[in-house]
């Protein structure tokens, strides 16, 4: 045969001989995790996997909406947990894409305090949907060299003073935070809720959002998204998450995070496990392992964000002097009943009427807004 | 010798009535049959694999879904469509979406006919090669690496305000900006653009340019009369590239770009991928299959399939 | 050559501007993988080959590797396989629909990745197909085969049917007139297709974001970390030592398509 041939042969037979070769069987079994960036850190995602012998491969996600549609996808047989928060977790539970979890199995979960035992958003007729893991506020993040006098209020990302710096994320949960400022900076529209609004509430919220626009450098989609808006210099102030300031300031960004006089939404995650997964045996023990109070000090010093787990306040101040204080996690249950949570809006508005936006309206009102 | 046949090859003058030339000779004796069994394994894999998605999926555009579970709802309407055509932000988004397609492609083809011109007429055949090489190499050094490298390059810290600044020159902000995403879609299809140019100005004759200059033209009167006449159909065929692959793009603009306005690819991919919404997406996505449709029937009469 | 001078050393200087235009992007995320600094400003910080021996061990990145290697190999022979036998077919037969079948083969190309990619997703869900190698394997077959299609029929073209009858006329049956005859003449023709068809799978990342589930492609492994920000310098490793590879089998079907080619060397 001509060298040609030849040549042809050996590139048949590199195609045909790759499949003969497998990757090795990993002992233990895998758990794909779809989960927000900062919460598989190898700290404490490497001594699981060496204690457990399971393998943690995660998927990051950067909202709600793209964590319930990577769980749905593929028949929901693509991934074995979530990290969800609460306005993902409801519709997890009703789209039967998430299985109940038998706290009792959870060895730290006599030790959660009690708004986390059994919280709305992840336990429904007394079945629990998974158990409870860190919670914390969306913050109003700024450069510290740029931005004077240091913002109090979330006027300032709605008014054209840093226009074209600002930034805010490219989720239509968004909306609850306009709600949230007209809520208190004009009483008269009514809104009590951030996440029940009426036609005109809603409206005027989503008039305020168009006028904010122009101000906009980017919707960031990723948390990495904003934090490379804020080195470059691309954005000076904007909503954002502890995780953030703590990663910027790492990198020694000048910059500060505040949770404004109006307020703050915020987010309660839960941990839970696909109805359809193949290794509930590993899936419990991460669900075991994550509720611990060594772990839970970890991931809210890593995040920026407050723990279940009652015991891990005195770790935390061992590894991080203050920072028990300081992500508010020996902090009164006022503070926490003055976050407002994300939940899904949906069109019963909780006082007998039922004509508030449904979530549908929501996204279908970001998309538009951002043109 | 005997008779001129090889036995080396397999043929001998024995009647090998064997069962490879009874079939051998059953497929030539039916032309149908050997087509039917050349044709259908990829026709049939097309039909029933890929076509048969595609059709699901636009039939999907005609359904709605519930968003609390992403569940499909199989009811029959025209409501996807009746927002994409009630919203004027849906129509923005396909104008700004078409209206970068458009620069990009009238970017490239200025780009790539001088380039082309001299790689067909002017280059030894050796330069040709090489240039041909130099051309469609960078098509293999991983399409997310070229986009990101211009990321690098646009930041404020990135390659392209340091040379300024050293030129003395003022730095013009372009992260995050329509101007940055022209810039790269305009790059990464260069190549689709100069390749079928080149390919139809190889192939006019040089006895034309020759007639012309007979004929008492002068160059720039050849170039507009005779050349680009015909290399029209080359620019054509590369303008399918670049029109096409921009209209259903969604990466560079989310690497790249901002918030002024998002294009066809990534409302697409947002209602697929975040909101769950797949007949939404559907029935925006149709758009650029029409858009394309239409300018694949101009392009034909223009000429431009014999010049893929 | 009939032009001007002055319009030669013009066009030269324009080939050169394109040039730099097209490399220079490639040449800065190749020198941004000896980036002493984790932060991607310039000018670089110093030069250093720390980030190699991290990013060969990666163990993601290899597993990303390993899946795109036996996707576009295995999407390569289906393609090889079924596009030249549908060249073959369309070559040699009058039939009615003869067009229909190209403009078939050519959809996946023509029409926009997201569009293969979410109908090829809802069809395998329909399906309860597993997604990973077999679904990523089928979305490229899809494009992968009008490659080798549009190569082997142009080289079908060039080749005289006079051949293969003479073959005939000398006693040679079918299958011996493609072994000895018809094959040959076209395998650089499938070598050169089977190459492209190997570098669009290998790169492609929009469909198979579609279609590879909770896995990762080597292109779908760059997408997100880029995305992260965390491993930028393993991405810039990752990315030079792509472009270093690849320069050898383009070379290379360069090589074997110069006779047959658009390009004229005589």
């Amino acid at each position: 045969m001509t060298k040609r041939t030849w040549a042809l042969v050996a590139v048949l037979s590199v195609g045909l001989a790759f499949p003969a070769s497998g990757v090795s069987k990993q002992h233990g079994g895998t758990l794909n995790m779809i989960a927000w960036e900062g919460y598989t850190q190898p700290q404490w995602v490497k001594p699981f996997q060496t204690k457990t012998g399971c393998t943690i491969h995660a998927k990051y996600a950067g909202s709600s909406d793209e964590m319930v549609t990577l769980m749905r996808s593929g028949g929901g047989s693509k991934y074995d947990m979530v990290s969800a928060s609460g306005d993902a977790s409801l519709r997890l539970i009703y789209g039967k894409d998430v299985q109940t979890v038998d706290p009792s199995k959870i060895p730290d979960y006599k030790n959660f305090g009690g708004a986390f035992k059994n919280p709305g958003n992840n336990t429904v007729g007394g079945k629990h949907y998974g158990i409870s893991l860190q919670w914390g506020p969306n913050t109003l993040l700024y450069n510290t060299k740029k931005v004077k006098p240091a913002p109090t209020s979330w006027s300032s990302i709605y008014d054209s003073k840093y226009k074209g710096k600002v930034t805010v994320p490219d989720n239509p949960i968004q909306i609850a935070d306009a709600a949230l400022y007209l809520m208190r900076t004009q009483p008269s529209l009514g809104i009590n809720d951030p996440y029940e609004l009426n036609s005109s509430q809603f409206k005027a919220v989503i008039s305020l959002l168009k006028k904010q626009k122009p101000l906009i450098k980017k919707y960031w989609a990723l948390a990495s998204d904003e934090i490379d808006l804020f080195k470059n210099g691309d954005a000076v102030i904007g909503a954002s998450w502890p995780y953030q300031t703590n990663t910027l300031i790492g990198a020694k960004a000048p910059v500060k995070d505040v949770i404004p006089r109006e307020g703050a939404t915020g987010w309660l995650d839960t941990w839970m496990v696909s109805a359809k997964t193949k290794n509930l045996d590993c899936a419990m023990k991460w669900l075991s392992w994550i509720s611990t109070p060594k772990v839970q000090a970890q991931q809210a010093i890593y995040f920026g964000e407050t723990p279940v787990n009652s015991k891990a306040c005195a770790i935390m101040d061992q590894l991080s002097k203050g920072s028990c204080a300081q992500y508010h996690a020996n902090a009164p249950l006022k503070y926490f009943k003055q976050i407002h949570f994300w939940k899904t809006p949906i069109a019963d508005c909780g006082n007998g009427k039922k004509d508030c936006m449904d979530y549908t309206k929501w996204q279908q009102a970001w998309t538009q807004l951002k043109g | 010798m005997a008779a001129g046949l090889d036995p080396a090859q397999g043929l001998s003058s024995s009647d090998r009535l064997g069962a490879r030339r009874r079939l051998g000779g059953a497929l030539w004796r039916r032309p149908w049959l050997r087509g039917l069994t050349l044709l259908s394994p990829s026709v049939l894999a097309f039909l029933l694999v890929y076509i048969a998605a595609l059709v699901a999926l636009f039939v999907s555009a005609f359904w709605g879904v519930d968003v609390f579970t992403s569940k499909l709802i199989h009811t029959w309407s025209l409501d996807n469509f009746r927002t994409l055509w009630n919203e004027s932000a849906y129509r923005h988004v396909a104008l700004r979406t078409i209206a970068i397609a458009a620069a990009v492609t009238t970017t490239d083809a200025i780009i790539a006919f001088p380039f082309a011109y001299f790689m067909a007429r002017l280059a030894t055949p050796r330069l040709r090669a090489i240039l041909f090489v130099l051309v469609l190499l960078p098509l293999w050094a991983s399409y997310i690496a070229r986009i990101y490298s211009w990321k690098l390059i646009l930041n404020s810290n990135g390659l392209l305000s340091w040379s300024l600044h050293k030129l003395g020159l003022p730095a013009p902000s372009l992260a995050y900006t329509n101007t940055a995403t022209w810039i790269v879609f305009s790059y990464v299809w260069l190549p689709f653009m100069i390749l079928p140019i080149y390919a139809a100005l190889e192939r006019i004759p040089h006895s034309y340019i020759e007639a012309s200059r007979d004929l008492g033209a002068k160059g720039s009167r050849t170039l507009r009369s005779v050349i680009l006449p015909l290399a029209l159909p080359g620019v054509v065929a590369g303008s399918i590239f670049t029109f096409s692959l921009t209209l259903g793009d969604y990466i560079t603009p989310t690497l790249i770009g901002g918030a002024s306005g998002q294009f066809i690819g990534n409302v697409v991919a947002d209602s697929a991928l975040r909101g769950g919404n797949l007949p939404f997406a559907a029935a925006f996505a149709a758009v650029p299959v029409l858009v394309m449709g239409a300018y694949l029937v101009i392009a034909r009469r223009l000429g431009a399939f014999e010049a893929l | 050559m009939s032009e001007r001078r002055g319009t030669r050393i013009a066009l030269g200087v324009w080939v050169a501007l394109v040039l730099a235009f097209l490399y220079i992007p490639i040449a800065v995320i190749c020198l941004y993988a000896f980036n002493s600094s984790t932060i991607q400003s310039w000018p670089i910080a110093g030069l250093t080959t720390k980030w190699f021996s991290p990013t060969i061990h990666n163990g993601d990145m290899q597993q990303a590797l390993w899946l795109s290697l036996k996707a576009a190999g295995l999407a390569t022979v289906i393609a090889l396989v079924l596009g030249s036998a549908a060249s073959f077919g369309v070559h040699r037969f009058r039939f009615f629909g003869r067009e229909a079948i190209s403009f078939l083969l050519v959809l996946p190309i023509a029409l926009p990745g997201i569009i293969t990619g979410m109908a090829l997703n809802s069809y395998f869900t329909y399906w309860n197909f597993n997604f990973g190698l077999w679904t990523v394997v089928i979305a490229h077959s899809t494009f992968c085969v009008v490659v080798v299609y549009n190569n082997v029929i142009a080289r079908l073209r060039r080749v005289p049917g006079s051949l293969t009858e003479a073959s005939m006329d000398l006693g040679a049956d079918g299958f011996q007139t493609f072994r000895y005859v018809t094959f040959p003449s076209i395998s650089t023709a499938l070598i050169s297709g089977g190459l492209l068809a190997f570098a669009l799978s290998f790169d492609e990342v929009i469909v198979t974001t579609f279609t590879v589930g909770a896995r990762n492609t080597l292109p779908t492994w760059i997408f997100s970390e880029i995305q992260r920000g965390q491993e930028l310098p393993q991405v810039n490793v990752v990315v030079f030592l792509i472009v270093l590879l690849t320069i050898i089998p383009v070379a290379l079907a360069q090589r074997l398509t110069r006779e047959s080619g658009i390009l004229r060397t005589e």
